[in-house]
């Protein structure tokens, strides 16, 4: 019973790949972000933090709709990436992965800001009176100890990336092999009268799929965390 | 030589304070609240003054007047903090190496061993911080602070989270440290008795203000709460 057709297997792996890489690509730069706003005062912040959350609260539709007008082909930005650099996103996983990624950065940046900012600034200042530069300080102490963090961000991320629908739909539409996630296909099939097999097929993958990263992360927080205090 | 000149303002407070720490141990003494740890960061470098000079050795850390001020890593200041701040994510043996490799210093396993022996922390080398005692713990601040090789130890009020039987456990080290490491220290306490021990000199803070500098007889006022 549970054999999925190659059109299925597809959209399953093409979802891991836009959740993976849409995770692994925003993670420094969430990172970057979550440390300016935990550790630093400046013009604007708030404005700033706003932006960040901004997909969190937004309909997605109209993330996935202000993706289009600023990354398509005829925009500014996405004429200038694909001239310059080749990177195109408009109709392509990739594009998939950019809205996936401007999804789930919110939950990946409020998840590092608060570890960051559970993280005793005394124990920076100790380690720059022992001759740590700020680049150190943030290497050797900041960020190992922001670990528990950084994992629970990427995994929320990831099932944010994974289940993302509306964004994606909009920006990049709903192409087989292409930009079709398990979500997207899961609905293409519900809507074609001899889909509901298939649809459950896929809504098993979809659960199997966030409980291993559920476990997975559960694994990796404590084990970090034991790493951090003690053994 | 340490020339301490700054002037600081804190909200209400406000710190005015000039000494001169020679090698030895000099005590910054006085009551709580008085601006000693204020002091001790401004040489340090984390808080920032208002105005002043600090020179260490010849060397200018912070002039008000031409606008230097050395960041903390490059003042080569060991600072032992009231409460330890050992890194919880490196063993006890990362913690003491940890400033000899962000200064870049070449590993000399005589001067390891000589600081973990006069300590006695060998065998805590493989341990967390966690999983410490609160004397192990200064122990191994003490030691981390030393093995960066300093030119001046800061120390604040180091055995204020022990009780009674850790600070007499501390205390001998610190004066094999002052006798037998020649590094000058400035330390930070309001206990006349612990600094009967160990200090050489002693500037009495009294809010915010030096309000005398001298030998041990500045700290006979205040006997009933020695050590």
């Amino acid at each position: 019973m549970f054999d999925l057709t190659p059109d299925e297997w597809t959209a399953v792996h093409l979802s891991l790949r836009i959740a993976i890489v849409a995770t692994l690509v925003a993670l420094p730069f969430g990172i970057a972000m979550a440390w300016l706003l935990a550790r630093k005062e400046f013009w604007g912040k708030t404005l700033l933090d706003g932006i960040v959350h901004l997909p969190l609260v937004l309909p997605p539709v109209v993330t996935g709709y202000l993706l289009l007008i600023s990354f398509g082909r005829r925009s500014f930005i996405g004429s200038f990436l694909a001239e310059q650099l080749g990177i195109v996103f408009s109709f392509r996983w990739t594009g998939a992965a950019l809205a996936c990624g401007v999804m789930g950065f919110p939950l990946l940046v409020r998840a590092i800001r608060l570890s960051i900012e559970a993280i005793d600034r005394k124990l920076e200042d100790a380690a720059s009176t022992l001759g740590a530069n700020r680049a150190f300080v943030f290497l050797t102490v900041t960020l190992p100890l922001s670990v528990p963090g950084i994992v629970a961000g990427m995994v929320l991320c990831f099932a944010k990336a994974l289940g993302e629908f509306g964004a994606t739909i909009t920006f990049v539409s709903n192409i087989p092999g292409e930009t079709q996630t398990i979500s997207a296909a899961i609905y293409t099939y519900t809507q074609i009268p001899s889909g509901d097999a298939a649809a459950g097929r896929l809504v098993i993958v979809a659960i199997v799929i966030s409980l291993i990263a559920l476990v997975a992360s559960e694994w990796l927080a404590r084990y970090a965390g034991a790493r951090l205090h003690g053994e | 030589m340490l020339l301490v000149d700054v002037e600081k303002r804190l909200g209400d407070f406000a710190i005015a304070a000039k000494f001169e720490a020679a090698d030895g141990a000099t005590a910054l003494f006085g009551p709580s609240g008085a601006g000693k740890t204020s002091i001790v960061n401004m040489i340090a470098g984390l808080i920032r003054p208002d105005r002043g000079r600090i020179v260490s050795a010849g060397q200018t850390m912070f002039d008000s007047a031409t606008g230097q001020d050395e960041p903390p890593h490059r003042r080569r200041f060991g600072y032992v903090f009231q409460d330890g701040r050992l890194f919880p994510h490196m063993s006890v043996a990362a913690n003491l190496d940890y400033g000899r490799r962000m200064r870049g210093l070449t590993r000399d396993g005589g001067d390891f061993g000589r600081i973990v022996d006069l300590l006695d922390i060998g065998h805590l080398l493989k341990r967390r911080p966690g999983k410490l005692s609160g004397g192990e713990r200064q122990r191994v601040a003490i030691g981390r602070a030393l093995l960066m090789r300093p030119e001046l130890l800061l120390l604040d009020e180091p055995l204020a989270s022990l009780d009674g039987a850790r600070k007499h456990e501390i205390l001998p080290y610190l004066l094999r440290l002052r006798d037998e490491m020649a590094v000058p220290m400035v330390y930070v306490s309001h206990h006349p008795g612990e600094l009967r021990h160990i200090a050489t000199t002693i500037v009495r803070v009294e809010a915010g203000r030096v309000t005398g500098t001298g030998g041990p007889e500045l700290l006979a006022t205040a006997d009933a709460d020695a050590l």
